[in-house]
C-alpha cells in the first residue's frame, strides 16, 4: 500500500481553485471524489479523454458479427426452416437483430469496462478515504513517493486552502 | 463582438446568377432536346420538393430548439431562420409547376380515363380540388409563420425582451404541430401519389427524416461557406461538433426509417405492395444501392469518432456526400413512377439541380445580410458561448 494524504472542500469552486494552487507547486493530484460532476475537473487534473468509447466500438462491432453469424449458421446450417418461401440466407430478416446484439455487446461491454477500470461495481472493495466523502465534501488525494515530502505537502494544502488534511500509510 | 453584418459579395450573387442561368439553360435543353413533359415535370417536382425540404428543416431546426431552450444552436439560428426564406420561393415555382401542366404529367390519378377500382377508392383525398387546398393551406401555414418567428426572433435581438423569447417559443410550438401533420400529408400529396395504387404508412416519416438530414447537410455547408468568408467567428468547434453529430445521428435514424418500411414489404410479400421496391431493384438497381452507401455507410464510418465531428476536413466532405445522396435518394423515388424507363441522370437532371442550388444560395445569403448574423441579444446567447460538449 502506497503513502497519500487525504483532504477535502466544501466547494466545487474552492476545489478548481485548491487544484490550482497546487499545481502551479508542482504537486500532483492523483484523485479527486465528488459527490456529483463538477465541470472543468478532467481538465484541471490534466486528465486524458476516455477511451470507453473504443470500448464500445469492439464491443459492439463483436456484437454485430456474433449476432449476424449465430444467425447465418442456424438458418443455413443448424436448423434451416422455410418462412413463407423467403430464401434461407434471408439478410434483411438478421437486421434486427444483428442491431439489438450490436447495442447490447456495446452497452455491457462499456458497463464492465468501466466497473473494472474504475474499481467499482458487484465484488469490488471500496476504500472509504475520508467519512465525509460520502456525504458532501469534495475529498482529493496526493500521493507521497518519500517521507521528506509528507509535511512540504500538507502545508502546500492547507495553504490552498483544504479542510482535514491527514497523512495515510 | 461586433455584429458581423455583411454585404452580399458580388462574387457570390454572380457565382448564384450563374448556376441559375444553368438551371436554366439546361431546362431549355430538355424542353427543346425532346427529353419529354414527364421527365421536366419530374425534374421540377424533385428539386422542388427537394429544396422546399431544405428551407422547411432550417425553419424546423430553429423551432425544435427554441421549444427545448437548448442554448448551443443560437449560435447557428440566423443559418436556419435564412434558410426558411427559400419557401415562399419554391412555393411559386411549385405552384407554377402544378399550373402549367404538372400535374397531369405527373399524377395519373388526375386522369378521369386512367381511374381503377383502386384510384376510386382513394378519390375522396386524390382530386384535383381538394389538392389545391391542401397546397394553398401548406404553404400559407408555412409562409405565415416562418415570416413571425423570423419578425419575432429579429425584435428579440433589439433588446433581448423576455416576451419575444416566449413568443418565438409560442410561434415554434405552433409550427412544429403544424409541420408535423403537414409534413406528412405533403409528402403523399406530392411524393408517394406519383405511384397512386401503391401505399406506404411509415412514408411521411421516411420522407421527413431524409429531409432533415439534407437539411442539416446544408446548414453545415452554409456555415462553412460564411467562414470562409470570415463570418461566423462565435461559432466554435463545439458548435460543430453538435452539428455532425445531427448528421450522424439522423443519418442512423434515416436509415433505420428505410429499412423499416422495406423490411415489412419484404417479409409480408403482398404484390400490391411489393410492386415499389420490385421496379426500383430492377430498374435502377445502381441507384438503389448508391443510396444506402451514400446515406448510411459514409456518415457512419466517416463521422464515428469525435475528431471527424469535429474538423470541416472531414464534416464538409460528408455533408457534400449526404446532400447528394439524399437527391439520388428522391431521385429513386419520383423517378421510376414518373418517368419510368425514360429516366436517367443527365444534363437536365444535373443542370437543373444546380439552377435550384444557385436560387436557393442567392434567396438564403440575402436573408443572412439582413440581419446581423450574432444573436448577441438572445437570452442564451451566453450560454450558448459557454457551451462544451465531450462526446
Amino acid at each position: 500500500m502506497n503513502k497519500y494524504i487525504t483532504a477535502y472542500y466544501n466547494d466545487e469552486e474552492d476545489l478548481l481553485k485548491g487544484i490550482k494552487q497546487l499545481k502551479s507547486k508542482g504537486i500532483d493530484v492523483a484523485d479527486v471524489m465528488t459527490p456529483f460532476p463538477v465541470h472543468g475537473l478532467d481538465k484541471a487534473l490534466g486528465f486524458r479523454r476516455s477511451r470507453l468509447t473504443r470500448v464500445a466500438f469492439i464491443g459492439g462491432a463483436i456484437g454485430g458479427l456474433t449476432g449476424f453469424l449465430f444467425q447465418a449458421w442456424v438458418f443455413t446450417k443448424a436448423y434451416p426452416l422455410n418462412f413463407g418461401g423467403k430464401p434461407f440466407f434471408a439478410v434483411p430478416s438478421f437486421i434486427p437483430v444483428t442491431f439489438e446484439m450490436t447495442v447490447l455487446f456495446a452497452a455491457f461491454s462499456m458497463v464492465i469496462a468501466f466497473f473494472i477500470r474504475s474499481n467499482i461495481g458487484p465484488g469490488a472493495k471500496t476504500i472509504i478515504h475520508d467519512e465525509r466523502s460520502t456525504d458532501d465534501r469534495f475529498l482529493l488525494v496526493v500521493d507521497i513517493q518519500e517521507d521528506e515530502e509528507v509535511k512540504q505537502v500538507e502545508k502546500a494544502l492547507a495553504e490552498a486552502g483544504a479542510l482535514g488534511i491527514q497523512f495515510k500509510a | 463582438m461586433e455584429n458581423q453584418s455583411f454585404t452580399l459579395p458580388k462574387k457570390l450573387i454572380n457565382v448564384a446568377i450563374g448556376m441559375v442561368i444553368i438551371g436554366l439553360i439546361s431546362l431549355a435543353y430538355g424542353y427543346f432536346g425532346g427529353l419529354g413533359g414527364e421527365r421536366i415535370a419530374a425534374n421540377l417536382l424533385m428539386n422542388n420538393v427537394y429544396f422546399l425540404g431544405i428551407a422547411l428543416i432550417g425553419l424546423f431546426f430553429v423551432a425544435v430548439h427554441a421549444i427545448a431552450e437548448s442554448g448551443w444552436q443560437v449560435s447557428v439560428q440566423r443559418i436556419g431562420e435564412a434558410m426558411s426564406a427559400f419557401i415562399p420561393v419554391a412555393g411559386v415555382l411549385m405552384a407554377l409547376l402544378f399550373i402549367l401542366g404538372g400535374m397531369h404529367a405527373l399524377y395519373e390519378w388526375t386522369h378521369a380515363d386512367h381511374m381503377d377500382a383502386i384510384l376510386l377508392k382513394k378519390a375522396a383525398y386524390l382530386n384535383i380540388p381538394f389538392f389545391s387546398i391542401r397546397f394553398a393551406v401548406y404553404f400559407a401555414g408555412w409562409i405565415v409563420l416562418a415570416h413571425l418567428i423570423r419578425k419575432t426572433s429579429a425584435k428579440l435581438d433589439l433588446n433581448g425582451e423576455i416576451f419575444y423569447f416566449n413568443r418565438l417559443r409560442m410561434l415554434s410550438a405552433l409550427f412544429i404541430v403544424f409541420y408535423a401533420v403537414t409534413s406528412v400529408t405533403s409528402s403523399w400529396d406530392w411524393l408517394m401519389s406519383i405511384d397512386a395504387h401503391w401505399f406506404s404508412t411509415l412514408y411521411g416519416w421516411y420522407i421527413f427524416s431524409g429531409m432533415l438530414v439534407s437539411g442539416v447537410a446544408v446548414l453545415i455547408i452554409i456555415l462553412f461557406i460564411l467562414k470562409r468568408m470570415g463570418l461566423m467567428t462565435h461559432v466554435n468547434d463545439e458548435h460543430v461538433h453538435d452539428l455532425g453529430k445531427y448528421l450522424f445521428g439522423f443519418s442512423i435514424f434515416w436509415a433505420y426509417l428505410w429499412f423499416s418500411q422495406y423490411m415489412l414489404i419484404w417479409y409480408a410479400n403482398i404484390p400490391e405492395e411489393t410492386v415499389y421496391f420490385y421496379t426500383r431493384i430492377n430498374q435502377f438497381g445502381t441507384i438503389f444501392y448508391l443510396n444506402l452507401v451514400l446515406n448510411l455507410i459514409v456518415p457512419l464510418l466517416l463521422l464515428m469518432t469525435r475528431n471527424s465531428k469535429r474538423m470541416f476536413l472531414v464534416l464538409l466532405p460528408v455533408a457534400i456526400v449526404v446532400f447528394i445522396g439524399h437527391w439520388i435518394d428522391l431521385y429513386q423515388i419520383v423517378m421510376p413512377g414518373a418517368v419510368g424507363e425514360g429516366a436517367g441522370i443527365g444534363l437536365l437532371e444535373i443542370g437543373l439541380t444546380i439552377g435550384y442550388a444557385g436560387l436557393f444560395l442567392l434567396v438564403v445569403f440575402r436573408s443572412l445580410s439582413k440581419h446581423p448574423l450574432v444573436p448577441k441579444n438572445h437570452p442564451l446567447y451566453k450560454e450558448s458561448l459557454e457551451y462544451h460538449t465531450n462526446y
